[in-house]
């Protein structure tokens, strides 16, 4: 590395990435080189910086200038005027959608205000493809520490004492994960990373991955350090190239430097890790069918005990952690377990990472301590809800979670008060819904996703999952009949007693717990034959304002059932009968003369 | 990698590079670069003043750039701030004098007076 005036600092997350960031910074290089700035100006490729709709992102250091929404021209009109002339370019700098307020820098911007950041303290600051700078930001400091100065047992009694719970979803205490493999005898041990992320919405492992991956490498050392093991597989889905990609590089670059590999700083401790790529099966992210597809067998789950920590991989002791799990380690070594254990709620310490999807205004990433309010987060961080509509439920933990209501956006967020709400933290996937959201609609949607995804070995999963969607998808129907929500909740109740493994366990969440704070919409499903959100076509009816439709006829015209019919400019009426609820005359209505009941 | 105090070192050194992104500001050198600057060899002057920097090792200082300042007669203009310090201008700097400003006014703290501008 060198020294420069100006570093430029390009979001290269997939959000940027899809948003066309390559050819952003292509432009700007070319600028920088046609301007003579070369030798002064830095571009850097950086992970995902958390505000993903307001991709591709660029921010200019030293002022740390925050510009978004760019095009290659605007790129041009940066290098021209902020880098070469020194003038920061206004046009290009965010505004806040509430006040239209302009903000230079990301510290100005609420969605990165009100955010604490230790899982993704490096993402979207540092180039993930260069090791250097991992180390320049105490990358490898802490797995120094731990080898030159302290024990095994000190470092599980670290983890311990901070408190930190497995990210991956049920919140398990880490340390003591650590500690069972630790005493478990056999050997060798494993060390496993799950980045397995399955759960539609959530991109926090990735992002993680894309955007520092040595965190993760440095912590499965500091791992294999105190259970004494000296191997460590990451289980990445084929899914996400990217991340394949930079960790890849990553442990090639850590060898080189010898913090990975044999007799690690000098002290005998040798520890490697190697990546299996798994074919995206929703399943292998469990862990016991983690192991088995990493061991080259069927994805396919088994009963626990014994815990994986006791008999994992190929029947040895492993430790196995979810990648955001990971990347709390190094901090909490060197910053010390009180440090850690004094930022979240009473038995959830720490922070959260949050991937913010749905209807909500910033979609993207963000880290929170836990306990903050789910108020907090939509509105504060997230900026709201778009189209100033209603705020309905929120759905936490993807298909294995549930949906919390409006009424409980202040109960503050941690693993405790979810399950209580019928929901789980889960791994951090958060769908904002508004009015518009229908929930059995929904339910169907999650249920639909763990029906396709379910391995199948046990019939609880197999078979109870695709008769509750047949139900569901009846009820959507308007074949909806009296007893149905009970049948759901029979069904539910024994397939999460009965289910083999985790994904069997909690597939009928979606629909228990729609059921638990939306009784009232599938009623309506039911016995009203209405879907109270507008979404279920096959219970809508669509007609014509007499008042409103002057006769135009171009609904006549597209109407693929011929269901419209009228006199010129005259009122023109819908055949009930004929109508496929394609929704086709209402969008070419030009007097919104088409309603639906 | 051989030991920790290895790694030790080479964050050091590495520390320094990334610096700039922690918006942690101690001194700061200011090249003036309007047209009038760069006409003048400004730009010369900011890539001299960046390599002495990076050739001793010094800590703690951003270089950045600037518009015109009005004093187009005395370009290249180098602004050097020191918290705390009255703010030094140096008119009429070329390359060498650029070096001899970070030898002489950023490492043993010499305000160079005769190139000041009062």
């Amino acid at each position: 590395m060198e020294l420069y005036r100006a570093h430029v600092l390009v979001c290269a997350g997939a959000g940027c990435i899809s948003s066309g960031c390559q050819a952003v910074k292509s432009a700007l290089e070319e600028s920088i080189d046609r301007l003579g700035l070369k030798r002064e100006v830095k571009v850097v490729e950086t992970g995902c910086m958390g505000p993903c709709d307001l991709g591709p992102v660029i921010v200019v250091y030293p002022e740390g200038v925050f510009y978004r929404q760019l095009k290659p021209a605007d790129a041009v009109e940066i290098a021209e005027e902020h880098l070469l002339k020194g003038r920061v370019v206004e046009r290009l700098l965010y505004k806040a959608p509430e006040n239209g307020k302009t903000a230079v820098t990301s510290d100005q911007i609420d969605f990165f205000k009100k955010q604490t950041r230790i899982a993704l303290r490096n993402t979207g600051i540092i180039n993930p493809e260069s090791v250097e700078e991992y180390i320049a930001r105490d990358g490898y400091r802490a797995l120094g520490k731990v080898l030159t100065s302290m024990t095994p047992e000190e470092v599980i009694e670290c983890i311990k004492k901070s408190g930190l719970r497995g990210r991956g979803g049920a919140g398990f205490p880490t340390g003591l994960k650590w500690e069972f493999s630790a005493k478990a005898p056999g050997k060798p041990r494993y060390v496993v990373c799950n980045a397995d992320e399955g759960d539609p919405g959530a991109f926090m492992d990735r992002s993680i991955l894309e955007g520092d991956p040595h965190s993760v490498l440095e912590a499965m050392a500091i791992c294999g350090y105190a259970i004494g093991s000296s191997q460590g597989y990451v289980y990445v889905r084929a899914e996400y190239p990217l991340a394949v990609q930079r960790l890849s590089l990553a442990i090639e670059k850590a060898r080189e430097y010898g913090l990975l590999g044999q007799n690690i700083f000098g002290t005998g401790f040798s520890f490697d890790v190697e990546i299996r790529v798994g074919a995206g099966a929703f399943v292998c992210g469990e862990e016991t069918a983690l192991l088995a597809s990493i061991e080259g067998r069927r994805g396919e789950p088994r009963p626990r005990p014994p815990f994986p920590a006791q008999e994992g991989l190929w029947g040895k002791p492993t430790v196995i952690n979810n990648v955001e799990t990971w990347a709390n380690i190094p901090p909490i070594i060197l910053n010390g377990p009180e440090w850690f254990a004094s930022i979240g709620t009473e038995k959830s310490k720490g922070t959260k990472v949050f991937a913010l999807a749905g209807k909500v205004n910033n979609t993207g990433l963000v880290e929170v301590p836990m306990g903050t309010t789910l108020r907090e987060i939509i509105f504060d961080i997230g900026g709201g809800i778009p189209g100033g509509k209603q705020f309905k439920a929120a759905q936490t933990g993807g298909p294995s979670g549930g949906c919390i209501p409006a009424r409980y956006l202040d109960v503050p967020v941690d693993y405790e008060s979810l399950t209580q709400l019928g929901a789980i933290m889960g791994s951090g996937g958060l769908i904002i819904m508004d009015e518009d959201t229908c929930m059995v609609d929904l339910a169907r949607f999650f249920l639909e996703f763990v029906q396709d995804e379910s391995c199948g070995k046990c019939s609880p999963c197999r078979i109870g999952t695709k008769r509750m969607l047949e139900i569901v998808e009846r009820i959507t129907r308007g074949e909806g009949r009296d007893g149905d929500i009970e049948l759901l909740e029979e069904l539910g109740q024994g397939i999460k007693s009965s289910a083999l493994c985790g994904l069997g366990q909690t597939a009928p969440n979606p629909v228990l717990s729609t059921i638990r704070h939306f009784r009232e919409e599938y009623e309506a499903h039911i016995y009203h034959k209405k879907c109270p959100a507008g979404v279920c076509r096959a219970l809508m009816v669509y007609a014509i304002d007499a008042e409103k439709c002057n006769g135009c006829g171009r609904c006549a015209l597209v109407c693929p059932a011929k269901a419209i019919s009228g006199e010129k400019k005259k009122p023109h009426r819908i055949d009930v009968e004929k109508c496929l609820r394609c929704g086709t005359c209402m969008e070419k209505c030009k007097f919104g003369a088409i309603y639906t009941i | 990698m051989k030991s920790l105090a290895e790694l030790d070192k080479l964050r050091e050194k590495l520390q320094e590079e990334m610096r700039l992104r922690e918006g942690k500001e101690e001194v700061k050198v200011v090249v003036t670069m309007g047209t009038c600057g760069i006409a003048s060899g400004a730009r010369e002057v900011l890539t001299a003043i960046l390599e002495e920097i990076g050739k001793r090792g010094l800590k703690g200082v951003t270089v950045t750039q600037t518009g015109c300042a009005g004093l187009c007669h005395c370009e290249p203009l180098v602004e050097v701030e020191r918290p705390g310090r009255d703010k030094v201008t140096y008119g009429h700097v070329d390359e060498k004098k650029a070096r001899e400003i970070v030898v002489s006014h950023l490492v043993n703290g010499q305000i160079i007076k005769e190139w000041a501008i009062k």
